[in-house]
Parts: structure tokens; sequence; C-alpha cells
């Protein structure tokens, strides 16, 4: 199998057991994505053999159809389902039971619905539509429907990354279960904790290459993570520069009672020049809210807005673009990237709208421009004229990045910028963050890992229920950052 | 456990405001001209009868927008239908005969829209619409003249058409005394078994579920192990049998062929869905909806012919404004639902 200009997937062998629950690890464009999507039949491969236990033949799959029927099940980490339909229909359609006359039962998948939904501790009505439940319970219907089907072997492509703590605690139960059972398991994450917490065995790729396949105990996270990358570990706590104590004097943003009812209650924020200031909080405490204020994606209807020591008004992201301010979404999928632009399209869109319709760019400098981000962010793409929905997760929410440094932005908001893009990318964006900072430029960090916010930012506010509660700046530890998040007491 | 809601989501709303709106209409109606006989249950069987063919049609184009395509050429396939028909019965051939063959005709351009839909994945608007110009070229090249069925030329085809299915009640004494039954005639009871086989398909059927999956999120379903072609192949070809069938039924109305007839039929069609609560972008409607779309349209056109002095141009406007009103009222609905779900 290839993508364009790069060989996706070389030679891998792979091996599942029956009853486990193997890790499938390795940097964005290692070939996880494309290995599964040659056993579930979404791709067509070019030579080697997939075996299956109890099939004689090698089993070569033409749709996810034929890839059900022989036990291979998938859930995605965007749900794959049918927002307009029943939670029941969702997890019966296309196998419905039929009554005498041929038409579907559905009294009797109803009921079987609400008692899988029940075995695996979800509460939902299953009669209700999908699009009503949150995305974690619309994931869970995805798992429901996948465990339903008598499956042999369970894909997981990146289940969790829009699941908390304890649904997440909810879904390793689940596969717990199903390994008691025998089902081999195929699980891609991002999260190494996770990786540690259910899976027997891992297997690593890179460059579409396989590196090797470990038992868990043999592989500890320094090693996964130098075996993913191929390189010795940059030590990830030595990028923030020794240079801890800096002081910023000039103000970049200063908010005094901003807020926009109804998703977040009016707060006070300065930000300095050169500043990195994290973000911190639960999923849904405000914190993507909090930038919509500032940035004028949800216009502010209380409070005050300094831009350089102006009183500036927003009304709308066109004037904060004006102001020098960016964002970079959390959602790349709906609110980002444009899948069918080229790179360089990409890379011009803000640019474009800022400089308005009438300041054309030449194509040769849209080039140059397109060529020097690419080459600064390390984007993996064939050529610039590549449509976006070509790369890899990781290098489109590169292209976004560089979409807002073309416009050179003073100030610009990072909402979940690493969220489901690998280690290595990783790193690279939290470097690239500082080096901007050393630039004299702002920057606002919103990220649910503490980890990482410890090793970006020199101050983090930290937000609880659509409200600001507290600044940490010299106190800047783990334990008191999960004590502000958590609530109730400190100290 | 919780006490179970009633499943009141936004679209059982809008069908709820469509069938209110066509009350009120026909209400309206009722209060501005009950001198003239709109309050008679003729007036409103009289409307089933005009649009027989219609309901027939949009119960086609509702499928076919549910899996979020579109059928322009039903317009088209009705006036080579009903030119065939003519035709055929003024040639002497049997009417049970032309039927089949027109049924057939619908059957096999079905597969044909379908197979480019489904199978070559081009878009439906660009298929329907080669569909469109196809089978209005057609209708010429079969006839140029205006074709009338006559009791000579089928006298079977003309006792089908002139046959009055009589009703047992809502009879009126006219003002010379005598009693006046009301009726149907045969196409409004086919247009009314085609809707409650579609309604029930599209309910209790593994075909008509698909059509929403589909509509719903054409990658899902096939990630769900449907066969998304087969499905849109399907809903074409269902498409184009209602509208051979719809076709039939306006020849029993008009009894003629011409290649001026039903001329906008395809948007006709269309804004009864929509008026109906089918979502152009698919996974969401129901034929009743659309039912009452037809009976929408067709009571503002008896409104307007009841008064006599307005022009014939009001019922379009009427019908804009109408689109309008409820293409505002789902996107309210719609961004209420997204407000919701942030």
């Amino acid at each position: 199998m290839t993508f364009p200009g790069v060989k996706a997937l070389d030679r891998v062998d792979f091996t599942l057991r029956k009853g486990e629950i193997h890790a499938l690890m390795g940097e964005n464009g290692a070939g996880k994505s494309t290995l599964i999507k040659c056993l579930t039949g979404i791709n067509d491969f070019e030579q080697g053999e997939i075996h299956l236990d109890g099939i004689e033949e090698p089993v070569r799959n033409h749709s996810t159809k034929d890839a059900q029927e022989v036990g291979i099940s998938t859930v995605y980490q965007e749900v794959n389902l049918c927002p307009n339909l029943s939670v029941a229909e969702n997890l019966f359609i296309g196998r419905e039971p039929l009554t005498g006359i041929g038409t579907i039962d559905r009294k009797t998948y109803t009921e079987r619905a609400q008692k899988i939904m029940d075995e695996l501790g979800v509460v939902v009505d299953v009669t209700r539509n999908l699009e009503y439940y949150s995305l974690a319970i619309q994931q869970m219907v995805a798992i429901a429907r996948a465990v339903d089907m008598d499956c042999k072997v369970l894909i997981l492509d990146e289940p969790t990354s829009s699941l908390d703590d304890e649904e997440v605690e909810k879904l390793f139960n689940v596969m717990r279960m199903l390994k008691s059972k025998g089902v081999g398991i195929i699980f891609v994450t991002h999260f190494l904790d996770q990786v540690y917490a259910v899976c027997d065995r891992i297997t690593v790729l890179r460059n579409g290459k396989l590196v090797g396949e470990y038992p868990i105990v043999d592989l500890p996270r320094l090693k996964l993570v130098a075996a993913m990358m191929g390189k010795e570990f940059d030590d990830l706590q030595s990028i923030k520069s020794d240079e801890n104590n800096v002081t910023y004097d000039e103000l970049e943003i200063s908010a005094r009672g901003l807020g926009h009812t109804g998703t977040i209650k009016p707060f006070d924020l300065d930000i300095h020049k050169g500043e990195v200031i994290g973000v911190g909080g639960l999923l849904g405490s405000g914190r993507s809210e909090l930038a919509r204020a500032i940035y004028g994606a949800d216009k502010a209807n209380s409070g005050t807005l300094k831009v350089n020591n102006k009183e500036v008004k927003i009304n709308q992201p066109i004037d904060a673009m004006n102001l020098g301010m960016g964002m970079l979404p959390d959602d790349r999928k709906a609110e980002g990237i444009i899948e069918d632009l080229s790179v360089r399209e990409n890379i011009m869109l803000a640019l474009q709208s800022k400089n308005g319709i009438f300041k054309l760019m030449t194509r040769a400098q849209q080039n140059e421009l397109a060529d020097k981000y690419i080459s600064l962010l390390s984007i993996k793409t064939p050529n610039r004229e590549t449509l976006v929905k070509q790369l890899s997760g990781g290098n489109q929410q590169k292209v976004i990045l560089a979409r807002w440094l073309a416009t050179n932005p003073d100030f610009l908001i990072l909402d979940e910028p690493t969220r489901g893009i690998d280690v290595g990318t990783k790193t690279e964006i939290q470097k690239l963050v500082l080096e901007l900072s050393k630039e004299g430029k702002s920057i606002m960090f919103i990220s649910s890992e503490i980890a990482e916010m410890l090793r970006t930012c020199t101050r983090m506010i930290i937000m609880r229920d659509g409200e600001k509660v507290d600044e940490l700046s010299d106190d800047l530890t783990e334990e008191n950052i999960m004590k502000s998040i958590a609530g109730g007491d400190k100290k | 456990m919780k006490l179970k809601k009633p499943n009141l989501n936004s679209h059982t709303i809008l069908l709820l405001i469509t069938i209110a709106l066509f009350i009120v209409l026909y209400c309206l109606g009722c209060i501005l001209y009950g001198k003239k006989g709109f309050t008679h249950l003729q007036t409103f069987l009289n409307i089933l009868i005009t649009n027989a063919g219609l309901i027939c049609i949009a119960c086609g184009m509702t499928c076919v927008m549910l899996t979020a395509g579109i059928d322009i050429s039903v317009g088209g396939l009705v006036a080579m239908d009903c030119m065939m028909l003519a035709v055929g019965m003024n040639k002497g051939i049997p009417a049970p005969v032309m039927v089949l063959l027109v049924i057939l005709t619908g059957l096999v351009f079905g597969v044909m829209q379908g197979f480019f839909v489904g199978y070559l994945q081009i878009q439906p608007f660009i298929v329907s619409m080669a569909g469109m110009f196809f089978t209005r070229g057609m209708t010429a090249v079969i006839s140029t003249d205006q074709v009338s069925i006559t009791q000579e030329s089928s006298p079977l085809y003309y006792a089908w058409a002139n046959y009055k299915l009589k009703l047992p009640f809502g009879g009126y004494v006219n003002n010379k005394g005598v009693y006046n039954a009301p009726y149907i005639r045969i196409n409004v009871v086919i247009a009314l078994i085609v809707l409650a086989v579609i309604f029930f398909m599209l309910r209790h059927t593994r075909f008509g579920r698909s059509l929403y999956a589909v509509g719903g999120n054409e990658q899902s379903a096939a990630m769900m192990g449907l066969n998304v072609k087969s499905v849109k192949l399907r809903a074409y070809i269902l498409s184009s049998f209602l509208c051979s069938i719809g076709g039939i039924c306006f020849s029993l109305n008009t009894m003629s062929g011409s290649v001026q007839q039903a001329l906008g039929l395809e948007m006709d069609a269309i804004s009864s869905a929509v008026i109906g609560g089918t979502l152009l972008t698919g996974g969401v409607g129901n034929v009743i909806g659309s039912f009452f779309g037809v009976l929408i349209n067709g009571t503002i056109s008896s409104i307007v012919k009841t008064n006599g002095k307005l022009a014939s141009s009001w019922p379009n406007i009427l019908t804009a404004a109408l689109l309008f009103l409820f293409i505002v009222v789902q996107s309210v609905f719609a961004a209420i639902r997204s407000k919701k779900a942030r």
C-alpha cells in the first residue's frame, strides 16, 4: 500500500493472539492507520497475506462488511455512526432481526439494544436519536456495536481521545471483559498511560516499517518512546529554557470583566509580551470558551479588552486578526482544516482573508511562503500542492499552525494543539511555542496535559465550570495544578 | 429509572407545523370561499384527484432526498409517460400493455440513473438533469402534437379515468335538490396505496432504514457494513418507478400527452418534500410530511382558482413564501440543536 510519494507500509508482520490486548504504537505517518485499513478492507494491499484462526485460506477483505463477516470490527477515533438514527438503530442497522414477514422487528432489537447498553453501564434511552447524546456516549455506542457483532478481532483506533477518565475506565473494563472472552484487541492510542494500563503486548511501527513486537514488561516507557521516534529520547523536560525567571512587563492583552453569557463568566486576564500562558481545567470547564471570548468567536457581552494598552472592541474573528491575533481551534476537522485544498492554499487562507480580497499575492510569493513554513515546521508532505486530507493528523495540525504563523500574529491562541498527535511532533510543537515566545510573541496554550503545560508555560490560569478560578505562576507544580483544577480547599 | 419523555425532537415538531399549516390554510379557504363550495368534502377530494400523480412522485423524491440525493428528471419522465400512453392508446395498443410498458420504462430509466449515481458516483443533480433533458427530448421524438385519449381510442382506459368511487358520506344536496355523493377516482386510490406502502417501507424495512443511514452519514453507513452503492441504486429505481406510477395517475387525470406537460413538476415534488420537513442534506424526512406538502400546494392553487380573480402566478409566490418560511424554521431548529450540542 502506498500513499502519494511515500510508501505507507513496507513488509510489516503483525501477530495478534487470542485474548490479548495489543497496542499498536508509532508516530504519525508510521503506518498504523494504513495497517488497520488493510486489515479491515478499506485499503487494498499489494503484497503479503492475512491469516485468521479457523479460516484456511488467506483472508483478503474488500470492504468493512467482508471484514465484519470474518470477525474483524473496528471503532474509529471519529465516531462512525449516523446521528439521525436512534441509538438502537445504530447498533443494529444492516443486521436488524426480522419478523416473519420480512420487516424489521423493532421491539426485539430495541430491547436487545437497551440490554447491551445496560451491560456496558452506559445510561441511555436507546430510542432517542444518537445526535442527542455527547460524543463520549456516541463512542460507547460505536464500541457496543462492534462488541455485539461477535467479533474475534476488535480494533480500537484512538477511541479514548474524546473520553474523560471515568469513561476511559469504563472502556477498559469492557476491553478486559472481552479479553477474558478470548477476543483479540488491537488498541491504537497516543496516551502512554493507557497503554500500560491495559495492554499485554506492544508492536511498534516507524515510517511504515516494523520496529519490533514486545511484551509490555520488556518495554518501559522511555524505551517505547525511543523505539517510536527512532532516536535516543530527547529529554522533554530539558526543552524549557533555563531563563525561567524572566520578568515580563509590557502588556499585550488585558481583559477586565470579559464574559459571554452562557459560556463563560466574566474574567480578568493580563497577558504580557513574550509570555506563554497556560489554560488548564477539565474538558468543558470553559478553556476554549475563554479563548473564544477574547478572539471574538463568541462575541463578549460584558467587560473591556485592551490590546497594547488600547481599548478595542472585537465583534468577530476578523477584528481580532486585524489586531494581530490568531487562533488554532481545538477541532481541526470542523473548524480548521479545509481538506480539499492543498497545503499551500491552506497556509494562505488566514493571510488572504486578513489582507482582504483585493491584495492578491502572486503565485511566486505564495510558493515561497508555503515552502518556508513547510521546512520551518518540517511538515511531512510530498509537495506543497498535495491535498491536506492526504496528510496525517499531526501534519494537518502543523499546516494550521503555519497558517497562523504566516499572518505574523503578536498573540496566538493554541487550543489543544497537540491532541491526537504523536510524541515526536508534540515535542516539536512545544519547542516551537517556546521559540515564538522568545521572538516576543504572546501565546495562550490550552491543553489537557498538565505535564505539557509545565514544560512550556510560565504562568497558568485554571478554569472550572465556566469560570476562571485560579492563577498560578511561582508555585507551578503538577500537584498544585491538580489541586486547583479539582477545586475544594487549597493547601 | 427516569420517566420516559415523549420523543419530541425537532423533526416531529416540523412535521406538526406542516400539518397545522395545512389545516390553517384549508380553514382559511373555507372561511373565505365557503359560499363557493369550499366547505364541501368534494373540494378536498378534488385536490387529491388533481395531485394524485404528484403524491406518488413526491414519495419517490422523498426517498431519494433521504439519501442526500435529488431527482429532477421526474417532470420529464411524467411527460414521456403521458405521451407514451396517449400515442399508444391511439395506435390501438391495449391499455394494460401500455401501463406495463410505462412502468417497465420507468424501471429501466431508474436503473440507469441509479447506476450512474451509486456506482459511478456522479452528482445526482447532473445525472438527473441529463435524465430530464433525455426524457423531454424523447417525449418530442414520440410526438410533438397534443395527443388526447378519447373514448374511441381506448374505451378501457377511458373507463378507468372516469370511474367514480363514491363515498358513503359527506355528500350535499345542490340548489336543484339533487344529492351529490362525494367521489374519488382510481388515481387517488393508487396514490394513497403508494403513500401507505412507502411510509411502511421507510419505517419497517431494512431498505427504508438504510436510506436514512446513507443520508445521515454516508461514510458511517459504509463503515457499518451497508452497501451504500446498492442502496442508492435502489433509491433511484424506486423514484423512477413511483414516478411512472405517478405519470399514469397524472395521465388518468389529464387524458392527454404533450411536450409541454408536467413542466416544473420536479420542483413541485421537491418543494412539497421540503415543506414536509425533508432536508436536502439527507437523513431526515417522512412521506407523511411530503403528502401534506403536496396538499398545501394543492390548497393554495385551489384557493386561487376558487377566487377566480387572482392571477395564476399567485400560487407560485405563495409557495415561494412557504418554502422560505420552512427553510428559516429548519435552520432555526438546527441552530438550537448545535447550541445544545456544544
